[in-house]
Order: structure tokens, then C-alpha cells, then sequence
């Protein structure tokens, strides 16, 4: 006798009911409510009006067994998502491909190379960046430090990380959002999903990931971050675009431009001050998410960081951590001073 | 006059809105731009302009802000599409142009100065003004030396490198008329090229307009909301009001001979000596020997109340070029330098 034995009695869906009585195995909880009630025969007592549970799928599936459950119903979800995993591995394996190679290839690289080469050469970069002495001494006491407490490597890999995927993320980044610039109703449709890559708990879309590509692929953790950081270098660019002066644009029309001229001419250089603002916040969200992916086997400090949470070895934990926020602050630094060249350059 | 205009703009409609086409019949029948926005929530932005512009001319339309002035101009150059009408440029219909024919029209034959400016900012001075070069197709270096020379010609000689940020706002329009002239395009049109300037600046650019026209003898279409600008540069002017043109003509005959409470208006401010000129009203010549001296047909009469120290009993014997063309009565002179009603006009005349 359970609670909604009298809904199916009305409706006359008996029968459909006993049909398939013999029912699915049993769920947990009801195991454990049967073992709870074997000796006190209560089987039988009516629920009290108090106690009537919501009409959920579990519920319902006692008073009639071809409901189905709620357990059955998530096995449909996965049986779905399975079916349609091999098709899609299909197409999207050899598209994310060149993610693995250049992954795992810059890897490779900036461990390959000695350390009295790579620095150096970081530093250079940092120079061509951001014209900045004091910067560059700020990351070259950085990194001595880094490598003097043994973490040059992890440190170097998540760098190496980061590169490749803010250029991924600024290779498929800008042209989004210049296509979300220029048509409307683009934009109505790209918004909401730009708004869920956001807003979604970082290991929600690291489920289905993990499923479709295998741990030891670095493209899975590549995805990941490439998903989560790519969001702001497209809404910047959309932004950027959107927000350049109306009279320049039309004084290019005037001179008769085509749309190519005035893209590359004057509306991207227009714009490149919050397309940079974009790249910025893009280093910064992979920054993050390349700790989080050392969960599906990213290299680098965040492997420390998670073996200090496991193994509960409070100093590696907060060492790396400080490591990360260093490079935080390094890249933010870096980019933000080369944001501010390029917006001397060119104010109004 | 027998020469065909270089441009002609023939019952042009403009009306802003969802369904503009179906307002058209609306406007036929007489309905006006406040009860059109209020009936059906359209703008009307102009209705039946009809204005001819001579080669070689300014023509200046003038009218308050909101008479949609910069809408008129904007449908030379097709900025705008227009809801019904014509505009002929060398005798072709710009509405009829597709995509590359407009383009062409853009890039060779009409060039266009801004309120704003609306100069490339990440670009130097002496890249803005070969920008149409570039624009056409034309190398780095081509747009150098088309652009250096004008830059010079409006005063700019060293300031080829700096960014227009670093140029004050008259620096900048020159950068803009440079930029303009250099397309050598025939057709300049300017959209309040010099309201955003201060007074003396201003003064100074008008100048430089004019003499930069009396080399080049361009056909621009000059848009200010400025009469005094209006009257020192327009050889023909045009009173728009609400979107309509209230009169047109030849400046000095508007200023005697206004036919509407707006333009009477407008007209009542001005200092009218300094910009009403003797060929304006003078009388033909009748015989008379006597004369108090020689004056020329334009020179303005702030000029001959000076030579006459104030006498109005004199008369003047007027020449242009160096042949007699009038004579001039001191007394219709005073009596031009009241503002004449609409209502009795002809009284004057
Ligand atoms: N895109 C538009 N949509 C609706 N109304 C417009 C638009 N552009 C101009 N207008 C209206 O047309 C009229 C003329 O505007 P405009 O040509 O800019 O005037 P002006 O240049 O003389 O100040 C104004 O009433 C303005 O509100
Ligand atoms: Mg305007």
C-alpha cells in the first residue's frame, strides 16, 4: 500500500499498472526501508495526510511499477549521451587534434631548452611587451626564486599551458566575436552560451570532457580551459567593435571603403584596446582553470597544489600556490602593461 | 541660368520608421512632421526637396538643428537611402548606382568633411590626409606625396607626424579639408565642417574656404546652422525648415526679400550692413551725371555709410569691373537696413 495507490485506482490505470509487476531491481533506499520495516509488518498502515510524500518518479513507481524511476531515467541520459559520443569523437577528435600537438609540443619545447636560455628569452619578451625595466627585473627575481625553491619546472609547464591556450583562445576568439559584432542576431544566439561558459561550475563541463577524450590526451584539459578562458577575448572583441566612434565609421564609408578595409583598417586597431583588456582577463581565467585541469592530468603547479590537498602536505600546498599567485601577478603586470602602450598610442 | 547643375536633387523624401513607404501617401496629402510622429511614430526627415547645385558653387543649406540637414546631405553621397526621389550627379541618377558604381562615386567623385572631424586616430596626420589614396588602392607613398602638399596648402607644414590628438580642433579640420581635397574629388560636402570651432577659428577657416575656392572652384555643399556663416560663403542658399526647403535662392535676395516668419527671424539678428552689398540695392542707371563719387558693386554698405559720413542725400555711381552698372540712393540704402516683414515685401523693391 503506498501513497498514490488511489491516484492510479482513479485514473483506472490499474491494469497498464500490473502489467510489468514483476519491477526493476529494487533502489537503495528502498532496500533500506524494507529491511527497516520487515519485522514491524506496517506494510500495510495508511500514510497520514502529513506525511504524503511529493509525487516524484520513485514515489509514484511504488504505487505502480511502469513508472519509471528516477535511476532510470539518468541511465537514459547517459545511455543518450554514449550514443551520441562516438559520432561526435568522430568529428571533434581530428578538429581538436592540433590542440593536443601544440600542447604537448610547447611542453616539450620549454623543457627541452635549458633553463639559461629559456629565461632569458622570457625576459626579452617581457621587454618587447612592455618596454619596462622594472618589470622585467620584477619577473627575472621571480623566476630566480621559482627556480631556486625547485619549482622552475612545474612553473615553466604551466606557462607553456597558458600560451597555447591564450592563442587558441585569441585565434578563435576574435573572429566570434568580430562575427557577433556584425550581425544581431549572431550575438542574441552566442550571448546565453557565452553566458553559461561562465556562469557553469568549472567540473560540470570537465564531466562529459572526460568522457569523450581520454585522460592522457592533453586536449582534454586543453578544451577545458580554452572553454572556460575564451569568453571574455570574444565579448571584448564584440564589445570593441561595437563601441568604435559612429563618425569614424562613417567618414571611412564616406571615403568609400569596402567592408574588408574598414575591418582591417580602422575598426580592428579602434578596437585593439579592449581586444587586449580581453586577452588580459583570457590569461587570467587560464591561469585558474590550468589548477583546476591538473585534475584530468594538466602538468605543472597544480599538481603540487592537488598533491598538497591529498596528501593533506600543507607546505607544498601553499608554496605552489604562492608560485601561482606570482605568475598571476607576472602576466597581469605584462599585459596590462602593454595594454597601456598600445592606449597612448592611439587615445583620441 | 542654362548649364545643367552638376548635382540635382528632385523630389526627395525621407521618412524614418518601420514602414516609411506606407507613410509616403500620408505626406502626398499634406500631413505635416509633428502629426505624422504623433499618428503613426515616423520621423519625417525631409519632404520634396527639390535644390539644383552650379559647378563651381557653394551652396549652403542652412536651417536649425533638427531641420535635417545632415539627413539632406547624407543622400548625396548615399550614406542614407532616401524613401522616394531622385539625386543627379553629371547628369546619373546615385540611386541608380549598385555597390561598385557607388563606391567609385564615393572614392573619386564626392569627398566629405565632418562636424567632428572623424579623423583615423591611430593614424599620423599626413596618413589622414592620403587616407582616400589608400583607400582607392593606391601605395604608401603615392598617399604621401598627394597628401603633403595640401596639408601645406592649409597651413599644417611640420605637423605630418603627430597624431591628431596632439592638434587642436582647427588643426584638426584643416586635417580634414586636407583630407578631403586631396581625393581630388569635384564635389566637397561639408556637414558643419567649422561649428565645432571657437569664433576666431572659425573666421579663419571660412577664409581659408574661400580662398582655397577661388583656386579650385569646386561645387561643395557647405551645411551650417549659421547665418552669418551662410551668407559670407553661400553663392547659393537654402532654408530648411521641418525637413522642407522654406526658400532658396541667391543669399542677398533672401535677406531683402524673406518669404516666411522663420527665415524673418533668422534674418532679423544680422548686422545687415556688413553683409547686404550695393549690387543688392542699387537702382539702374537713369541718365543721371551727378555723383558724389565711384563706389564698386560689392562692396558692402557699412562701406558707403562710412564714405558718406552718414549723409543720406548722396548719390553713388556703381561699377563692376570697371563698367557702370547702377546708381546707388543713400536713402534706399538706409531703407534696406531695416528688416522687412514678408507680409510687405515688394514695398522695398
Ligand atoms: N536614424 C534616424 N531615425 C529617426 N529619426 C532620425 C534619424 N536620423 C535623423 N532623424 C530625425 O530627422 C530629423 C533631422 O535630423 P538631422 O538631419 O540630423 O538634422 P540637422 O542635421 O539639421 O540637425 C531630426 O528630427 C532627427 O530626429
Ligand atoms: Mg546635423
Amino acid at each position: 500500500m503506498a501513497a498514490y495507490d488511489w491516484l492510479f485506482g482513479a485514473l483506472g490505470l490499474k491494469d497498464w499498472c500490473e502489467k510489468d509487476a514483476s519491477g526493476g531491481p529494487m533502489t537503495m533506499a528502498q532496500l533500506l526501508a524494507k529491511s527497516g520495516k520487515d519485522g514491524g509488518g506496517g506494510e500495510g498502515a495508511p500514510v497520514s495526510f502529513w506525511d504524503t510524500p511529493f509525487p516524484s518518479l520513485d514515489t509514484l513507481n511504488e504505487s505502480c511499477s511502469s513508472v519509471a524511476r528516477t535511476r532510470d531515467m539518468t541511465t537514459w541520459v547517459e545511455n543518450l549521451f554514449l550514443s551520441v559520443k562516438d559520432p561526435l569523437k568522430v568529428v571533434l577528435d581530428p578538429i581538436s587534434q592540433p590542440l593536443s600537438w601544440a600542447l604537448d609540443g610547447s611542453l616539450w619545447l620549454f623543457q627541452t631548452v635549458p633553463w639559461f636560455i629559456v629565461i632569458p628569452l622570457l625576459l626579452l619578451a617581457v621587454w618587447g611587451a612592455s618596454r619596462s625595466w622594472k618589470l622585467v627585473g620584477f619577473v627575472a627575481i621571480s623566476f630566480l626564486f621559482l627556480s631556486f625553491i625547485d619549482h622552475y619546472v612545474p612553473a615553466i609547464q604551466t606557462l607553456s599551458i597558458i600560451f597555447v591556450c591564450t592563442g587558441f583562445s585569441v585565434l578563435l576568439g576574435v573572429p566570434i566575436g568580430i562575427l557577433m559584432s556584425r550581425s544581431d542576431r549572431f550575438q542574441r544566439v552566442s550571448l546565453p552560451v557565452l553566458d553559461m561558459l561562465q556562469t557553469l561550475p568549472t567540473f560540470v563541463y570537465l564531466i562529459p570532457l572526460i568522457f569523450l577524450f581520454s585522460v592522457t590526451e592533453s586536449k582534454l584539459y586543453g578544451i577545458a580551459i580554452i572553454l572556460y578562458a575564451i569568453v571574455p577575448v570574444i565579448r571584448l572583441t564584440d564589445l570593441g567593435i561595437r563601441l568604435v566612434d559612429q563618425d569614424v565609421i562613417e567618414a571611412a564609408d564616406a571615403f568609400g571603403m569596402t567592408d574588408k578595409q574598414k575591418l582591417f583598417g580602422v575598426q580592428i586597431p579602434l578596437a585593439m584596446p579592449n581586444i587586449m583588456a580581453g586577452v588580459n582577463q583570457t590569461i587570467m581565467m587560464s591561469l585558474a582553470m590550468v589548477v583546476i585541469a591538473s585534475l584530468v592530468s594538466a602538468p605543472g603547479l597544480g599538481v603540487l597544489v592537488l598533491r598538497g590537498i591529498r596528501n593533506l602536505e600543507l607546505g607544498v600546498g601553499l608554496v605552489s600556490g604562492f608560485g601561482i599567485v606570482l605568475l598571476a601577478i607576472l602576466l597581469d603586470r605584462v599585459t596590462k602593461a602593454s595594454l597601456g602602450r598600445i592606449n597612448t598610442a592611439q587615445k583620441d | 541660368m542654362s548649364k545643367e547643375p552638376k548635382v540635382s536633387i528632385r523630389g526627395l523624401y525621407k521618412i524614418f520608421g518601420d514602414d516609411p513607404q506606407a507613410m509616403l501617401p500620408h505626406v502626398h496629402s499634406g500631413m505635416g512632421k509633428p502629426e505624422l510622429l504623433e499618428k503613426y511614430n515616423h520621423v519625417l526627415g525631409l519632404q520634396d526637396i527639390n535644390v539644383d547645385m552650379q559647378a563651381g558653387e557653394i551652396t549652403v543649406i542652412m536651417g536649425l538643428s533638427g531641420s535635417g540637414k545632415s539627413t539632406l546631405i547624407r543622400h548625396l553621397n548615399r550614406l542614407i537611402e532616401p524613401t522616394s526621389g531622385e539625386v543627379i550627379v553629371d547628369g546619373e541618377n546615385v540611386l541608380d548606382y549598385d555597390e561598385e558604381q557607388l563606391r567609385n562615386l564615393r572614392r573619386n567623385k564626392m569627398s566629405m568633411v565632418f562636424q567632428k572631424f572623424a579623423l583615423l586616430p591611430h593614424r599620423t596626420v599626413l596618413q589622414n590626409a592620403g587616407m582616400s589614396r589608400l583607400v582607392r588602392g593606391e601605395d604608401e607613398a603615392s598617399a604621401e606625396s598627394h597628401g603633403r602638399p595640401w596639408l601645406q596648402r592649409v597651413g599644417l607644414d611640420g605637423y605630418e607626424d603627430h597624431y591628431p590628438h596632439q592638434l587642436s580642433g582647427g588643426m584638426q579640420q584643416r586635417v580634414g579639408i586636407a583630407r578631403a581635397l586631396a581625393s581630388d574629388s569635384d564635389i566637397m560636402l561639408m556637414d558643419e565642417a567649422f561649428s565645432a570651432l571657437d569664433p576666431l577659428i572659425r573666421t579663419d577657416m571660412q577664409d581659408l574656404l574661400l580662398e582655397l575656392q577661388k583656386e579650385l572652384q569646386k561645387t561643395i555643399v557647405f551645411i551650417t546652422h549659421d547665418l552669418d556663416e551662410a551668407l559670407k560663403l553661400a553663392d547659393h542658399l537654402v532654408i530648411l525648415k521641418d525637413g522642407y526647403v522654406v526658400q532658396q535662392g541667391e543669399p542677398q535676395h533672401i535677406l531683402l526679400n524673406p518669404n516666411d516668419p522663420y527665415i524673418e527671424d533668422f534674418v532679423s539678428d544680422i548686422n545687415r550692413a556688413r553683409v547686404l552689398r550695393v549690387r543688392s540695392v542699387m537702382s539702374p542707371l537713369n541718365g543721371e551725371t551727378e555723383f558724389s563719387g565711384v563706389v564698386d558693386a560689392n562692396d558692402n554698405l557699412e562701406k558707403l555709410i562710412e564714405l558718406s559720413e552718414g549723409d543720406t542725400s548722396h548719390n553713388f555711381k556703381v561699377q563692376k569691373d570697371g563698367e557702370d552698372v547702377g546708381i546707388l540712393h543713400m536713402k534706399d540704402l538706409v531703407r534696406a537696413l531695416v528688416p522687412t516683414r514678408a507680409a510687405e515685401k515688394g514695398a522695398v523693391r
